[in-house]
């Protein structure tokens, strides 16, 4: 009996100190689900899910405040990866976030622009190139087409244009065929 | 036939030929057009820069776009005239989409630019790779890849044997075979210049021995060299570089590597012909023998100059007599469907159909997949068609992936033998380019997720920083009069009122 207690208390105390060891040992820094939803969000930092950007509303969705229909760049597709790494039930986009576009970069008329740098200011990629009173201009490979540059600007002169298919970006088309008809009818 | 020392691959197929349509005749001369339009993406990798404008004089073999750092071919004028302009216009590429032309006008003189024959013998390696990067050859059994990048090699391993790939194994292309009855000493020579960079030990040609007059010219014209001639049966696709590496030496490349790994290097008969013309006699890649074949009236062999309407090579082969003016690029098994009869000859096009409802008859209608595994029986890289069919069919495109999806070499075996018709190799081929754009667009979402960190780090700085400058500037305030103080404490409003602004403006 009291050899018994002994070797349970021993087993425990022992479990315990390896337990508390690797927690310290072994402690991971951040919540790795954020950063795997983080991974799954088009990254577009549009803030239509009414975050400020993609981290937030992931760190959201972590916590189980935000619903994973939330994002239109990322549309059903997004949506269906998200269901599945958190294991909930698919849900279509929340149109009242918005619908899911074609993807679009930003181009600046730049004989309309006067310099003001506001919408510099509000670009989350830093991908609007100009000083105070020069004209600016959108470096296209890094725009991801937030749209959060076309409210600040006072002279409309920003308009998104939508990414046309070129011989580089071309995809081969998922195949349609006839099928025979084997009913007779 | 008896074959010595051949490996047989697993799988393969063996289609009508349907080669002797086009030997009959000699490798055709073709007048110089009306007009040449040059395709600046012409082969693997950068896109050449351009080097001309409109209204610009230029002489045959001039560079009008230059090679844009190592993986990229420069391209030169193929005959003498004047730049007209330079636009989008259409390309022999499935999508049929527009991409960056330079159009020249011949001015019929066919002037050279001085040409500079290169001593190879008395340069070294990196010299003549430097020299043969200006010299747009590509590889022109299809692949288009830089050539001098193939030539170079990593000092870890060197290269033991060449392997010159003359099986030409897909119907109806007869460029190659063509080439060599022709201009066998060239290609001898070429072979023995790309091993004396390669620094290989031996060379090896491989070819069908459907090509019977080709292989005997060859091996007239290798009699006094070490090259071996080596006869392979005729069996599609035999002229795959890796498939041709197996039959000659048994030696299968594993996934993920490249031949150069092993110690084996593969180049197109075509392409060491270049190189030849291009050391020996100072004359850069503009032409090409071409292929133009099928519902033809005069099916036949042309040398054709890059830029060339395709509309003139089948006028010189007589036009054709169907309606249906459909023309395949490429061969059977592998080419695509031509978007139009205007586009340019490029460094790739080896071989032109013309399609007719004889020839290929209307796509039986699709059954529905039953497993028979004949497609498994005859993939030549031992894949499992009819599962990466199914994963391809349901866009579980993970899944496909896992079942290497990307080894697959798009040869069309699986599809020829299909009993219930269903065309596989568009299924992978739409698979694979999804794979490649989602992976594109996940690296754009990396990019942007980096530069939108980045942008938040630097304001967090600058906010710091303003604050600590207040500070500072608080403090040294402190010790002055109590005028000054106000003044400050009126700034420091101010800033707060602006901070708060900007704040609003950004969220």
């Amino acid at each position: 009996m009291i050899t018994a207690l002994l070797v349970m208390i021993f087993l425990a105390v022992l479990l315990g100190l390896i337990l508390g060891y690797s927690a310290i040992k072994f402690k991971v820094d951040g919540d790795p689900m954020v950063a795997r939803i983080d991974a799954i969000l088009p990254q577009t930092q549009c803030g239509q899910c009414g975050y400020p950007g993609c981290k937030p509303y992931a760190t959201a969705i972590a916590k189980g405040e935000a619903d994973i229909n939330q994002c239109p760049p990322g549309g059903d597709t997004g949506a269906k990866a998200l269901a599945e790494l958190m294991g909930v039930e698919f849900k279509p986009l929340n149109q009242e976030h918005g619908l899911q576009k074609p993807k679009s970069v930003a181009l600046i008329d730049e004989s309309t622009c006067i310099g003001c740098t506001l919408c510099i200011q509000a670009c989350p990629v830093d991908a609007i190139l100009g000083a105070a009173k020069q004209m600016h201009t959108i470096i296209a490979s890094e725009c991801t087409g937030c749209e959060l540059c076309l409210p600040p600007c006072p002279v409309d002169c920003i308009t998104m244009e939508p990414v046309l298919e070129n011989s580089q970006s071309w995809k081969w088309k998922y195949p349609v065929y006839n099928i025979q008809n084997t009913t007779g009818a | 036939m008896q074959f010595k020392n051949i490996f047989k691959f697993h799988g393969g197929v063996h289609p009508n030929g349907n080669k002797s349509l086009s030997t009959s005749l000699p490798i055709g001369r073709l007048p110089i057009p009306k007009k040449l339009v040059l395709p600046l993406r012409q082969h693997v990798g950068r896109v050449a820069k351009l080097k001309v404008k409109p209204g610009d004089q230029v002489l045959k073999g001039q560079i009008i776009a230059e090679a844009d750092g190592n993986v990229s071919a420069s391209i030169h004028a193929p005959t003498s005239g004047k730049v007209l302009k330079i636009s989008e216009e259409i390309l022999p590429h499935p999508s049929g989409l527009p991409d960056f032309c330079i159009t020249i006008e011949p001015d019929f003189k066919d002037t050279w630019i001085e040409k500079k024959p290169i001593s190879w013998k008395k340069l070294d390696r990196t010299e003549l790779i430097e020299a043969l990067s200006q010299s747009g050859i590509v590889g022109l059994g299809g692949a288009v890849f830089p050539t001098h990048m193939k030539l170079r090699i990593n000092q870890s391993q060197p290269i033991n044997t060449l392997v010159i790939n003359a099986a030409e194994c897909e119907p109806f292309i007869t460029c190659d075979d063509m080439l060599m009855r022709e201009r066998a000493d060239e290609i001898i020579q070429g072979a023995l210049i790309a091993q004396t960079i390669l620094g290989a030990k031996e060379c090896v040609v491989g070819i069908e021995n459907n090509k019977i007059e080709a292989c005997e010219a060859l091996k007239k014209a290798a009699q006094k060299t070490a090259i071996e001639i080596k006869v392979v049966p005729t069996v599609y696709p035999s002229g795959d570089a890796k498939r041709l590496i197996y039959l000659l030496m048994g030696i299968e490349v594993p996934k993920e590597k490249r031949s150069m790994d092993l110690g084996i290097q593969v180049f197109n008969v075509a392409t060491v012909a270049a190189i030849y013309r291009y050391l020996e006699l100072g004359e850069p890649s503009i032409s090409r023998v071409v292929t133009i074949t099928g519902a033809v009236k005069a099916p036949q062999n042309y040398e054709a100059l890059f830029g060339t309407p395709l509309s003139e090579l089948i006028i010189a082969a007589g036009g054709s007599p169907n309606k249906t003016k459909k023309f395949i690029m490429g061969g059977p098994m592998m080419g695509f469907d031509l978007p139009s009869i205007h586009v340019p000859v490029t460094k790739a096009m080896n071989c032109v159909i013309e399609s007719s409802p004889e020839l290929f008859p209307a796509p039986k209608p699709v059954m529905p997949c039953i497993r028979c595994a004949r497609c498994a029986d005859a993939c030549p890289v031992n894949l499992q068609p009819q599962e990466l069919y199914w994963f391809s069919k349901s866009s579980q495109l993970e899944k496909a992936k896992d079942y290497n999806l990307f080894d697959c070499i798009e040869c069309g075996c699986c599809t020829y033998v299909c009993p219930s018709n269903i065309p596989l190799v568009q299924f992978y081929r739409y698979a694979k380019s999804e794979i490649i754009a989602q992976e594109k667009s996940k690296e754009a979402a990396n990019t942007a997720r980096e530069r939108n960190e980045f942008r938040l780090a630097r304001i967090e700085r600058e906010k710091k920083e303003r604050a600590e400058r207040h500070a500072q500037k608080a403090l040294g305030a402190n010790e002055k009069q109590a005028d000054d103080e106000k003044k400050s404490t009126i700034a420091a409003a101010m800033e707060r009122v602006k901070q708060n602004q900007q704040e609003n403006i950004k969220t």
